[in-house]
């Protein structure tokens, strides 16, 4: 009650304005409604520019051969061929290619949950020698351009003679620096209470982790699991230098020679080039939220 | 001495230890933590901290497939006299700068668009943010098709516009000088531009990053206390006036971090470079980025050591660029 006279007077004022007269009111809607169509108008352009790749991708890859390469192009096939993807399908060793992203896409994800877990588990919770030094210099390694660690990766995989391996393509990516810290930061935020409870309980720090942390935390780790798994899927560079050989190929390189196999189809070219997106876009639609979570966290740039 | 060795003290310790069993319960939770972070460091350590000096070590070396003898700073001295390499830094910059900045530009536009915009919000966003989640490789192909010199689409658009068309990837001039031929007014070659071959290139990473960097910003900007601008507006601030003075300053913090955390990247692309521009590296190796030379020093002529030597060079640009931009820009950023 006795702040109320304090308050009256900061209000008063904006309460005081005069009101806009009948006309002037009108003519206000109307600019902030041509200020809207503005809006939309410059944001539905950019909606155009953004898909336009992807509608122009599935259009071409549902035209016959001829009418893929006419000039002018057509916009809508004049005959649909969804069968053009069955023909890319079995042009190359597709199964293969899905298989091996598949399989190793899986593992790291899972490995880097794994990985991450623990790790964050101990710079959130645990008091430790030398924490804040293990935590600069896990930090420092962002700043490690991937150039530079190429080529001692590659001599090391040849040495240990891994190339052409699974593990090639797996063991370099179970872990990494961005779960550890968008997990550490999820598990901070996590109540104190329920730690001491558990504590209280006799439970150990791997129950605390299993039965308090990890069901409490699905988000984060989803997060971490889609991005590894995503950036994972996407790879090309270390895939086409480790494990290039046909039946060790990951999609991405797949697709890279496949271009070159079929140059000249371009509606082959873009069956294919959707086929290979169409998983992650299925992927982000079901699974947005975490998507920008994750992106909006941690700023990875893929 | 003795501040120097408490600073040390506590980056190793953590502040309360004080009687023996807290000692022991120190140590033992030590063990504990070591033993989590195990994996993780192994992994880390190996393949992304321990290469770096591995790399070092490599580039003082004539090294193809195996090391041949040491040459000291003989490959570093080599690459600052080759015309080639000072050029694929000239062609990074140039993608650098042509990139990053309109990036940043157009995704903070759609984000302060998009933020007031309640109606339809959901589906802009999603598609905007699609081309960020497909691979730059598969998006390649797709806009190498776009590209193509005879039968492509975009030059379908150029035709239908009444402009001339043009030879896209194959073309290696400068694009400056290019729009000065159209023109009619000469462009020497010094201040002829990346080539349109690259120019292209940067057109399809900045469709790529545009959504990434507008995801980011919508993040920022719902940080930003709406009191701020509903007492702004009740002074009578225009729409400029309420970007200039409470969106600008309180963004500067994202706009700081996606600047770093962009030009970083971008310095590293590769996916799209390679996959346009099919003989490795372009037209007469106009697209031949930093990272393009090293892929080709290293993989393609198995010049390993000479690879490594570029790839540091690179790095300590980076890091030099990184550095400056906290040294000028952070004094700038608000933070709370």
């Amino acid at each position: 009650m006795s702040e109320a006279p304090a308050s009256r007077p900061l209000t008063a004022p904006y309460l005081a304005r005069p009101a806009l007269a009948r006309p002037a009111l009108a003519a206000l809607r109307w600019r902030r409604l041509g200020g809207q169509a503005l809006v939309y108008l410059v944001l539905s352009a950019g909606l155009l520019v953004a898909i336009f790749p992807f509608v122009w991708m599935v259009l071409t890859s549902l035209k016959d051969r001829a009418e893929a390469s006419a000039f002018p192009p057509t916009l809508f096939p004049s005959v649909w061929h969804p069968e053009n993807y069955v023909e890319a399908w079995r042009t190359a060793p597709w199964p293969r290619y899905f298989f091996n992203t598949l399989l190793v896409s899986t593992v790291v994800a899972l490995g880097n949950m794994t990985t991450s877990t623990l790790a964050a588990y101990a710079f959130a919770r645990l008091r430790f020698f030398a924490k804040p030094v293990v935590f600069f210099l896990l930090l420092a390694t962002l700043m490690i351009p991937d150039e530079v660690t190429v080529i001692p990766n590659y001599v090391l995989i040849q040495r240990l003679k891994w190339i052409n391996t699974y593990q090639a393509l797996i063991v370099p990516f179970l872990a990494g620096v961005f779960g550890i810290f968008l997990l550490r930061q999820f598990f901070r935020s996590l109540p104190q209470d329920l730690f001491e409870a558990a504590m209280l309980d006799g439970a150990g720090h791997l129950q605390i982790i299993w039965y308090v942390v990890l069901p409490l935390s699905r988000p984060a780790l989803i997060t971490v699991a889609l991005l590894s798994f995503l950036s994972s899927y996407n790879s090309f560079l270390w895939p086409l230098l480790v494990a290039s050989r046909a039946e060790l190929r990951m999609v991405m390189v797949g697709l890279n020679s496949f271009t070159t196999e079929v140059s000249t189809r371009f509606d082959l070219l873009m069956a294919a080039s959707a086929m290979v997106i169409l998983p992650v876009v299925m992927l982000f639609f079901v699974a947005q939220r975490y998507f920008v979570e994750g992106v909006t966290r941690t700023g990875l740039r893929g | 001495m003795s501040t120097v060795a408490a600073r040390l003290k506590h980056l190793l310790m953590p502040e309360a230890v004080s009687s023996q069993a807290a000692w022991r319960r120190f140590w033992r939770e030590t063990a504990l933590a070591y033993t989590f972070l195990l994996p993780a460091l192994v992994i880390i350590i190996t393949f992304k901290l321990a290469p770096v000096f591995f790399a070092f070590y490599i580039s003082l070396h004539r090294w193809s497939l195996v090391p041949e003898r040491f040459v000291g700073l003989g490959n570093y001295v080599y690459l600052l006299h080759s015309e080639e390499f000072r050029r694929s830094l000239l062609i990074s910059v140039y993608y650098v700068v042509g990139a990053v900045p309109a990036e940043m530009v157009l995704g903070l536009l759609l984000a302060v668009l998009l933020f007031r915009s309640a109606w339809l919000q959901g589906l802009y966003r999603t598609g905007y943010f699609l081309p960020y989640v497909t691979s730059t490789l598969a998006a390649a192909v797709v806009w190498s098709w776009m590209y193509h010199p005879q039968i492509g689409v975009i030059n379908w658009m150029l035709k239908t516009l009444g402009l001339p068309t043009q030879r896209w990837m194959q073309e290696e001039t400068g694009v400056l000088r290019l729009l000065g031929e159209w023109l009619g007014i000469h462009v020497p070659v010094w201040a002829e531009g990346p080539s349109l071959a690259m120019f292209a290139i940067i057109v399809m990473t900045i469709w790529h990053y545009t959504g990434f960097h507008m995801v980011v910003f919508l993040a920022g900007l719902s940080t930003i206390p709406r009191e701020l601008y509903d007492a702004a507006r009740i002074d009578g601030a225009s729409s400029w006036q309420l970007f200039r003075h409470i969106t600008w300053p309180l963004l500067s913090p994202t706009t700081f971090f996606l600047f770093i955390v962009s030009t970083i990247g971008a310095f590293q692309a590769f996916n799209q470079i390679y996959q346009m521009a099919p003989p490795v590296g372009g037209p007469r190796g106009a697209t031949t980025t930093a990272t393009i030379y090293i892929f080709k020093q290293f993989y393609v002529g198995g010049y390993v050591g000479r690879g490594s030597a570029a790839a540091f060079i690179l790095f300590g640009i980076i890091l030099a660029l990184t550095l400056l931009n906290f040294y000028i820009l952070e004094r700038r950023v608000h933070y709370e």
